[in-house]
């Protein structure tokens, strides 16, 4: 319970962190003042300055819009593909459908994201919609295998053999009755890939497949800074720390939640 | 165990050539014409019209496709569009630098993670055991990329132990580039080692509770002896399963950490190819890096039907 407090409470700064830069930032995070560059954290500027005199608390604020962003499209791809698959999986169980969604599923997991996104760069040049394209595939097999491993297990329930002499048809009974019982499963999986997603975002952005500028994104931010962190460890320390307890606010709530869900973890504290 | 090597072999085909398919029509029919791309926009039509020519770009794309998976079989993977030299020689020198570096990282990975957890689990529900899984918590949500920055800035910049980047080259002696890939290889290896801590306590303390460890101690053998004796090959199998997964992260995770520590290998390349337009190079070291992951996950396959011969009948 204290991780998912903890994780909950890191998880909603950013969250806020994000809305709030819509209408408010300490600076306008876009604005170069080349003669306060890479001045450390001061009163003025919390969290210093950058190689061109822009404000880094700004640009982190902003920056967390793009990675929560392309997380949750990622996100968003994984379930929308990925769930629907799984449950057809399920429904048609031991089938030629079965074998071949989930060998396709083995298939994209030979991708890791990070080749998707070389591919797509390669014929599309680099966006930020292209890291959430690259990030999206990747979260498809694991949605898919996730609802296929827990709609199998509803299936052999008593209530499904319900719906079934009811008359249901395969496709009445994955909507209405086993997507709800999977729901919550998909939650936890959401979150681990959410933070999965901030991660590969960043990592993108950084080797110059994701965000473009004048988009702000923390991999960026990190780029950017790696001549010159020698000079100025700030400009490197806070970006980071942005992406560190971004992602382990959220891993901590997925277990968090997961314990939750299923007490029988709880117990052993694995 | 000979059925299920030839069925999994069968299988391990198929995902070779439907993946060889998904890179080749992705990268070489989507995005157009690449002899137009490398002579740039003021070339004349009789100018592309022969380089079109020389690449054998009029062929049909399954000729063209029959003619890439043909080369890559016997090792020839064409000539790069920009260096003009063949692609199988620019990939095996880059190659000589990204291999070790993820196989030293796997390996550290390892011997970090292995006595971790098998500490953590022995100690379930102590001090010890939380703190570690704290610092595995702190270790999997770290981007490895701003590790290795700041790995450099308290190893090469402040203690001077190690060069802030760049590789001597294996000429140059096996300790002295060792040292050059091993802030890279740590980099790699710690948040995977997090990972995989988490999966071998999780998996020894399953084992721990079966009831042939409570036999065995009944036994009159020792903690350490029922854990060394039986325990440790059970809690191995889906220990295995994410080793095999890892090495998929190394590799892609390789690529990355080469951008920090300016390490001339299959990452950098890649990256280089792809501002260059240079798709043949792209699509090579993409298909080789597809290659490696499914050639692990199928002899991890095969090695823990071997350790555990329930699972041969399966699938």
């Amino acid at each position: 319970m204290r991780n998912l407090v903890l994780g909950l409470c890191l998880t909603v700064l950013f969250v806020l962190g994000a809305l709030v830069s819509f209408v408010w930032t300490p600076y306008d995070h876009a604005a170069l003042e080349i003669a306060n560059k890479l001045k450390p954290p001061s009163l003025a500027h919390w969290f210093g300055t950058d190689h061109l005199g822009r404000d880094i608390l700004s640009m982190i604020m902003v920056g967390a819009r793009t990675s929560i962003a392309v997380a949750i499209v990622a996100v968003g791809i994984g379930i929308g593909l990925g769930v629907p698959l799984g449950l057809l999986a399920a429904a048609k169980s031991g089938s030629l459908l079965d074998e071949v969604i989930m060998r396709s599923n083995d298939l994209i997991f030979a991708f890791p994201s990070l080749l998707i996104a070389i591919m797509i760069t390669a014929v599309f040049g680099p966006s930020a919609v292209n890291a959430i394209i690259a990030i999206g595939i990747f979260n498809i097999p694991v949605f898919a295998r996730v609802t296929r491993g827990a709609a199998l297990s509803l299936w052999t329930r008593d209530y499904v053999l319900a719906a079934r002499v009811a008359g249901k048809g395969a496709l009445r009974i994955s909507v209405e009755h086993i997507l709800p019982n999977v729901t919550n499963l998909l939650i936890v999986q959401g979150t681990i890939q959410f933070s999965l997603g901030i991660l590969a975002e960043a990592a993108l952005s950084y080797v110059g497949l994701g965000a473009q500028p004048p988009t702000p994104s923390w991999g960026r931010m990190l780029a950017d800074s790696q001549t010159l962190f020698m000079l100025a460890p700030h400009i490197t320390l806070f970006p980071g720390f942005a992406i560190l307890l971004t992602v382990l606010g959220l891993n901590l709530a997925g277990d968090g939640l997961r314990d939750l869900i299923d007490p029988k973890l709880r117990r052993g504290a694995r | 165990m000979l059925r299920y090597t030839v069925l999994r072999t069968g299988s391990l085909l198929i995902s070779l050539i439907v993946a060889s398919l998904v890179i080749f029509f992705t990268l070489e029919v989507v995005p157009g014409d690449p002899a137009s791309f490398m002579l740039g926009i003021n070339a004349q039509p009789e100018t592309i019209a022969a380089l079109r020519e020389e690449l054998g770009l009029n062929l049909s794309p399954w000729a063209r496709y029959v003619g890439w998976v043909t080369g890559l079989v016997q090792g020839d993977l064409g000539v790069s569009y920009t260096y003009r030299t063949p692609v199988a020689e620019i990939v095996a020198e880059r190659l000589v630098i990204s291999l070790p570096l993820a196989g030293y990282a796997l390996a550290l990975t390892i011997l970090i993670a292995f006595p971790v957890g098998i500490w953590a689990a022995t100690r379930r529900g102590s001090v010890a055991d939380i703190s570690v899984m704290g610092a595995t918590q702190l270790g999997i949500a770290i981007p490895n990329f701003w590790f290795a920055m700041l790995m450099v800035l308290v190893f090469a910049i402040n203690l001077r132990w190690f060069s802030a980047g760049g590789f001597p080259g294996w000429d140059e002696g096996f300790w002295v580039s060792k040292k050059a890939l091993t802030l890279p290889a740590i980099s790699l290896a710690l948040p995977q080692a997090s990972i995989l801590a988490r999966v071998m306590r999780s998996s020894l303390l399953d084992t721990l509770d079966q009831d042939y460890i409570r036999t065995a101690r009944a036994k009159g053998l020792t903690k350490g002896q029922a854990l060394r004796g039986h325990a440790l090959r059970n809690a191995l199998i889906p220990v295995l399963t994410i080793i095999g997964l890892q090495f998929s992260f190394l590799l892609a995770g390789a690529i990355i950490i080469e951008n920090v520590f300016f390490l001339p290998g299959l990452g950098r390349l890649v990256f280089q190819a792809i501002s260059q337009r240079d798709l043949i190079v792209v699509e090579s070291v993409v298909m080789l890096l597809v290659f490696a992951v499914i050639m692990v996950n199928f002899l991890v396959d095969l090695a823990y039907s071997w350790v555990d011969p329930r699972l041969r009948g399966r699938r």
